[in-house]
């Protein structure tokens, strides 16, 4: 993953060489726009480029392209594999009957609650978190380490771990917690849930926002203290900001990942008290209901959804992210 | 404004190295001051102390008289430029300008009134409007000097500010550097490791080594009367020559022939601890074509015969490059200084001799010439400890002085 480089990182010999690519630009533009005939030598640079950038699409059209492709093709046909005798295309029928389905709007529910909180959650401890990791000056490598652990389990097995932790009699957490069955209501088993996750993915959301922290010139923070700021004017006044592109991108990243949450919910809840989510709903439908046109349905809902959360943030960064600002553009 | 005083300031970083020893010195309220020496001597340390960026180990910083050794940048009321500018590349000209002003809690029109002014005096008014990414480096390095003047703080401290600029630009900005201290008047401590801008920029320089002030003084002084080799060595573009001298006889035999010497110097090298070697040091400027000279002038220096290397022609005058046979002049300060300039570990064949001659000389490459040079103006160098022998009471006066 490529992370923005920020606009002080351009020094004058940056800006030098921006420039001089610049004006190397022009005159092929103006080749372009008058048709000139490309040379052999243009002409066979541009076939190789082709050829370098095949492998690679064609792998991405085998493994992404055709499946989803595929799905959206089975989600326009009425297809149950208990009764594969009544397969045949119906249009948006499908559609139809999940958009209008209470399950599927109780199970939307609890995805973006479930996003919006640990995402939110994490970013706050994630920051916290890569600010002592860059700041650490001796065992640096140890406390990046342990920090990372979590992320380093299985989620499976940590979810497991949670589950014994909050099972009643047994587990230490439920005993702490005293009577009651936590994972046996809804508000808790989501609030365990979104436990579960935020202890899971903060070491992740810290690493990518250590790097940001790494794009944050020293010189900046010390211009900043000695033109008046206190650590916390330097941090939201300079750091954030210097630090944006790098929160967009962890963001978009915990987002996304957050949005298709299912591992967690499998193994605390099974999607008991109403706390499916989306993707344990699709799973439902899809893998143990066997309805391949409901369940492609959804996926390709789910598909669609994460699209648009993609594409808000994309835009979010058209006006924001340094490689993208106007001044580069021209 | 106010006057800033180091008293035995050290730095000592927790590894134990020591980056500055004891350094002592007032800089007067409105002096223009310039730290100058080898990367990793401690100027930009102490620089950084002052500013309140690096703790100080031991000693006293007071600034207006007041000690701000535990003061935070912030309360200290100094403003610093950097050698990256470090502009906010998230705010435009005129934010950047403004930010210390906001942070004051100033009200919007007071501020804006300030950035204008500023922005007037450094010619920023156009640009303004513009992020940091669309300025040159020259346009950048005025912004981050229009946040230092903006809030007229009690003293400047730049780091090394010119360095990223090309060399036609920083020598433009030299001036405008000058012109701006002058007209303000404000206190300002400059770091910088290149010593044309230390002798042109500064009211006094501090010539550092090690972490030690080797010595303090307005540039004239530092170039006539160089304490010691390293100071020596350091100051002046192209740098003193240095040749290895052997006592022997009341003369000072050297690959230019026998120096005579004067009485004070010989009261010192009478001593039974008196070094029987010595480093003499001739600038460049002091040699002369010796069919060039009046006989009056002739009688004030000595002669040699040597064969001419290169010759550059600079139009006022000629740098004539000759070799010179003998031992070449060594000590721990003249190593340090060749590490500096990157030469240590080229010291191509025999000593080369830097003179520069008048334009009017005929001399040619390949031959070889007659060439004068000044007793009066020559230094004597103790290789063991870079003592100047031939300072009295701070100045300088050659080898014969009686």
């Amino acid at each position: 993953m490529s992370v923005n480089a920020t606009p002080t990182g351009a020094d004058v010999a940056a800006n030098a060489e921006r420039s001089a690519g610049r004006h190397a630009a022009v005159p092929t533009q103006r080749a372009r726009r008058g048709r000139a005939p490309l040379s052999e030598n243009k002409k066979a640079e541009r076939r190789l480029g082709w050829l370098l950038c095949a492998p690679a699409a064609l792998v991405m059209l085998a493994v992404t392209a055709y499946p989803i492709i595929y799905s959206v093709w089975l989600s326009l046909q009425r297809f149950d594999l208990r009764f594969p005798d009544q397969r045949e295309f119906i249009g948006l029928e499908n559609y139809a009957t999940v958009l209008t389905n209470e399950f599927w709007w109780t199970a939307f529910g609890v995805t973006a609650l479930i996003t919006v909180v640990t995402v939110a959650v994490e970013l706050v401890l994630g920051m916290g978190l890569a600010l002592v990791m860059h700041r650490t000056l001796v065992g640096r490598g140890i406390v990046r380490t342990a920090a990372l652990i979590p992320y380093g389990i299985v989620t499976v097995v940590a979810a497991f771990s949670w589950r014994y932790a909050w099972t009643p009699g047994t587990g230490y957490l439920a005993n702490l917690f005293g009577e009651g069955a936590p994972l046996t209501e809804r508000a808790s088993s989501l609030a365990i849930i979104m436990l579960a996750e935020i202890w899971k993915t903060t070491p992740f959301m810290a690493l990518l926002l250590m790097a940001g922290l790494a794009l944050v010139p020293e010189d900046l923070l010390k211009a900043a203290s000695t033109d008046g700021a206190t650590a916390w004017q330097r941090f939201t006044k300079v750091m954030l900001p210097v630090m944006k592109p790098a929160i967009l991108v962890a963001l978009l990243f915990r987002t996304l990942d957050a949005f298709r949450v299912f591992d967690n919910i499998f193994i605390l809840t099974a999607g008991a008290n109403e706390t499916s989510s989306v993707s344990m709903l699709t799973y439902n439908n899809l893998i143990r209901g066997l309805n391949l046109g409901i369940g492609s349905t959804m996926s390709v809902l789910i598909f669609i959804a994460v699209a648009i959360v993609a594409f808000v943030f994309v835009k979010l960064f058209g006006t924001a992210a340094p490689g993208s600002s106007d001044d580069e553009r021209r | 404004m106010a006057d800033i005083v180091l008293d035995k300031v050290s730095k000592r970083f927790p590894d134990g190295t020591v980056a500055v020893r004891d350094v002592d010195l007032e800089i007067a309220d409105g002096e223009f001051v310039i730290l100058v020496g080898p990367s990793g001597c401690g100027k930009s340390t102490t620089l950084n102390m002052i500013a309140g960026l690096e703790d100080i180990s031991s000693g006293e910083l007071r600034i207006g008289g007041q000690r701000v050794n535990d003061k935070a940048p912030r309360d200290r009321d100094i403003a610093m430029v950097f050698q990256s500018y470090a502009l906010y590349p998230n705010m435009t000209v005129r934010e950047n300008m403004a930010f210390p002003l906001r942070l004051q809690k100033l009200d919007r029109e007071t501020i804006n009134a300030k950035v204008e002014d500023a922005a007037k005096v450094l010619e920023l008014t156009a640009l303004l409007d513009r992020k940091p990414s669309n300025l040159s480096g020259g346009q950048r390095q005025r912004v981050a000097m229009g946040r230092a003047i903006v809030r007229q703080p009690k003293a400047f401290l730049m780091d090394e500010p010119l360095s990223n600029l090309d060399a036609k630009l920083r020598v433009q900005m030299r001036t405008v550097v000058s012109r701006l201290q002058k007209q303000l008047g404000t206190t300002t401590v400059y770091v910088t490791h290149d010593q044309t801008e230390a002798m042109t920029l500064g009211d006094r320089v501090v010539i550092m080594r090690g972490g030690e002030v080797q010595q303090v003084g307005p540039p004239q002084e530092l170039y006539d009367h160089p304490r010691n080799l390293f100071v020596a060595g350091f100051i002046g573009s192209p740098s003193m020559n240095f040749l290895h001298a052997a006592v022997e006889d009341g003369r000072l035999r050297t690959a230019l022939g026998d120096v005579p010497i004067g009485d004070r110097v010989r009261r010192q090298l009478d001593g039974a601890d008196a070094p029987r070697e010595l480093i003499l040091g001739v600038r460049p400027e002091h040699f002369e074509d010796a069919a060039l000279i009046d006989d009056e002038t002739r009688r004030r220096g000595l002669e040699f015969e040597a064969p001419v290397e290169i010759v550059e022609s600079m139009g006022s005058d000629k740098y004539v490059y000759f070799t010179v046979e003998g031992e070449r002049a060594s000590a721990a300060e003249l190593e340090e200084l060749a590490a500096d300039a990157g030469a240590a570990d080229f010291t191509g064949a025999g000593a080369s001799l830097v003179t520069r001659l008048s334009a009017e000389s005929p001399v040619a490459e390949g031959e070889t010439r007659r060439v004068w040079f000044n007793l009066e103006k020559i230094h004597l160098f103790d290789p063991s400890n870079g003592r100047n022998l031939t300072l009295h009471e701070g100045r300088a006066a050659g080898a014969l002085a009686d």
